[in-house]
């Protein structure tokens, strides 16, 4: 409870006595690399894999006569888009990012380069902070975007083939009863996911204490409190913006 | 000139500075020492706001620092250049970007101008040719010059260093010191170093205040200190056994 607070305060001092604007193009750039662009390839891995696997085990569960061979990648295409790629590339980006945020802040921490940002009478929250959560926002949901193409794109390879079901009945199905908001949904999700990631893997990163067992330790921490707010926030938007 | 009144600061209940005042001139080279773990480093910090004590007043050429509003104390560390123990250099930048990162950030300077600036500010402090290098393929005393250089060069008036030559063999140390002494009288800027090197004490201290847990305990130039009549500072000053048989032998 006093860590929430903590964690509003240091959300708002972001705000306080910012650098000149051109400051922060540069490094969200940078960050934008570090955390977007470095992180496509392990995203195109799990990505293709998991439609591949949800394929095959939604055909393996929808073996009936009553029910169309299309249904099956109708239920893929709703539940990468709706669940799979949003949270799980969420959790992945936790592990990969968050951890990698909270030990880059922690080590500048206990080095004092922090404190010699602040010396410089630098904001060191919202100079190193912000930029990083602004990469993640803008990021973050063009690695969903590829990855619902590409999970749905590794469940066509599969049809394909095991032969599970007919590359043409793939297709419609994952045509067929289309509602949009779905994306909307999966892009919200992956706006507010990425947020949460970056902010809590900042604060934990930047009030670590101690030595180099302690910014793995807040790395470690990083990671737990983004998946348990990544799953928390999942709920609520789920049933906020769903029912 | 900067002056400190009546600083008190505890950690979780435990007080670890108590009641100090002092005053830092212009142009000299002020030295904070003690043993270790008697707070210099804390007192340190509370001057440059990077901890907030509980009582006390801290000034800047008049400027109250601690009760200001965010300009004036954002004015004022603008003017602040400071030394870190471990050299706090930004790990993910050359030597170049490490000293011209005040100028990118402070300043408006056009870029060959910042480049003279640096260039300038490496050469002050014995470096050249390592312009590009990163500062993980630097040797310890070469970090302490990068670090007094980027301090100095967005032209501040206050440098304080913290133990600026621990680590660092006999000879470098005393060429860091004579190094800061020279800059300080040179650029006339407010000097407050931190350290427990005797050797320090006595080849550029000006004006030393020894701290003795937590507490002020004697205040004087380098001449007087051999001759403090403090039990504590004494004890400090004569703790090694090289300057105990030395003055065994003279005496
Ligand atoms: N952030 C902190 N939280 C709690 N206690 C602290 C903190 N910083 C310093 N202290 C305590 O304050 C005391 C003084 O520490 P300080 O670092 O000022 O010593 P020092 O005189 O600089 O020693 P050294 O010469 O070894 O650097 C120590 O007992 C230390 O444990
Ligand atoms: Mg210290």
């Amino acid at each position: 409870m006093k860590n929430l607070g903590k964690y509003f305060i240091f959300l708002g001092s972001m705000f306080r006595n910012r650098e000149p604007f051109h400051t922060y193009i540069k490094n969200t750039l940078d960050e934008m690399i570090t955390i977007g662009v470095d992180s496509i390839f392990i995203v195109a891995i799990i990505s293709t894999f998991m439609g591949a696997v949800t394929t095959v085990q939604t055909a393996y569960n929808l073996i009936s006569p009553w029910i169309q061979d299309y249904v099956v990648s109708n239920v893929v295409r709703d539940m990468t888009m709706l669940e799979l790629s949003p949270s799980i590339i969420a959790l992945v980006f936790a592990g990969k990012v968050g951890s990698n945020i909270a030990s880059g802040l922690g080590t500048m921490r206990i080095t004092e380069q922090i404190d010699a940002l602040e010396v410089m009478g630098i904001n060191s929250t919202s100079y190193l902070v912000l930029p990083k959560i602004v990469a993640s926002m803008i990021t973050f949901p063009l690695l969903v975007t590829l990855s619902m193409f590409l999970s749905i794109y590794g469940g066509f390879i599969t049809a394909q083939l095991t032969g599970v079901i007919s590359g043409e009945d793939y297709l419609y199905g994952i045509r067929v009863d289309f509602n949009p908001f779905i994306v909307t949904f999966a892009l919200i999700k992956a706006v507010a996911f990425a947020f949460l990631v970056a902010t809590v893997s900042s604060f934990r990163g930047f009030y670590t204490t101690g030595g180099a067992l302690e910014v793995g330790q807040s790395s470690t921490k990083a990671v737990t409190s983004s998946c348990i707010a990544i799953l928390a926030a999942d709920y609520l938007l789920s049933q906020l913006l769903l029912t | 000139m900067i002056e400190v009144n009546n600083i008190n600061k505890s950690f979780a209940g435990k007080q670890v500075l108590f009641d100090i005042s002092g005053r830092f001139e212009k142009g000299r080279t002020n030295l904070i020492i003690g043993s270790s773990g008697t707070g210099k480093s804390v007192l340190l910090k509370c001057i440059v706001g990077l901890v907030t004590p509980e009582e006390g007043r801290v000034y800047f050429n008049e400027r109250n620092f601690l009760d200001c509003d965010i300009e004036t104390k954002t004015e004022i560390r603008r003017e602040i250049g400071m030394l870190f123990q471990g050299g706090a250099l930004f790990d993910s930048m050359s030597v170049e970007q490490n000293v011209m990162f005040p100028l990118n950030i402070l300043t408006k300077m056009p870029l060959d101008e910042k480049q003279d600036r640096v260039n300038h500010c490496l050469k002050r402090v014995g470096l050249e040719n390592v312009n590009k290098r990163m500062t993980s393929e630097i040797s310890g005393g070469m970090k302490k010059r990068v670090g007094i250089a980027r301090a100095i060069v967005n032209n501040s008036r206050y440098l304080f260093c913290d133990e600026p030559n621990s680590g660092l063999d006999p000879l470098t140390a005393i060429k860091i010191d004579n190094l800061i002494q020279e800059i300080t009288t040179e650029l006339d800027i407010t000097t407050i170093v931190v350290t427990h090197d005797m050797n320090s004490v006595l080849e550029i201290g000006d004006n030393i205040m020894f701290m003795y847990k937590g507490r002020k305990a004697w205040e004087g130039t380098s001449e007087e200190i051999l001759d403090a009549d403090v039990e504590e500072v004494r004890e400090f000053v004569y703790a090694g056994k090289f300057i105990h048989t030395i003055r065994e032998r003279t005496s």
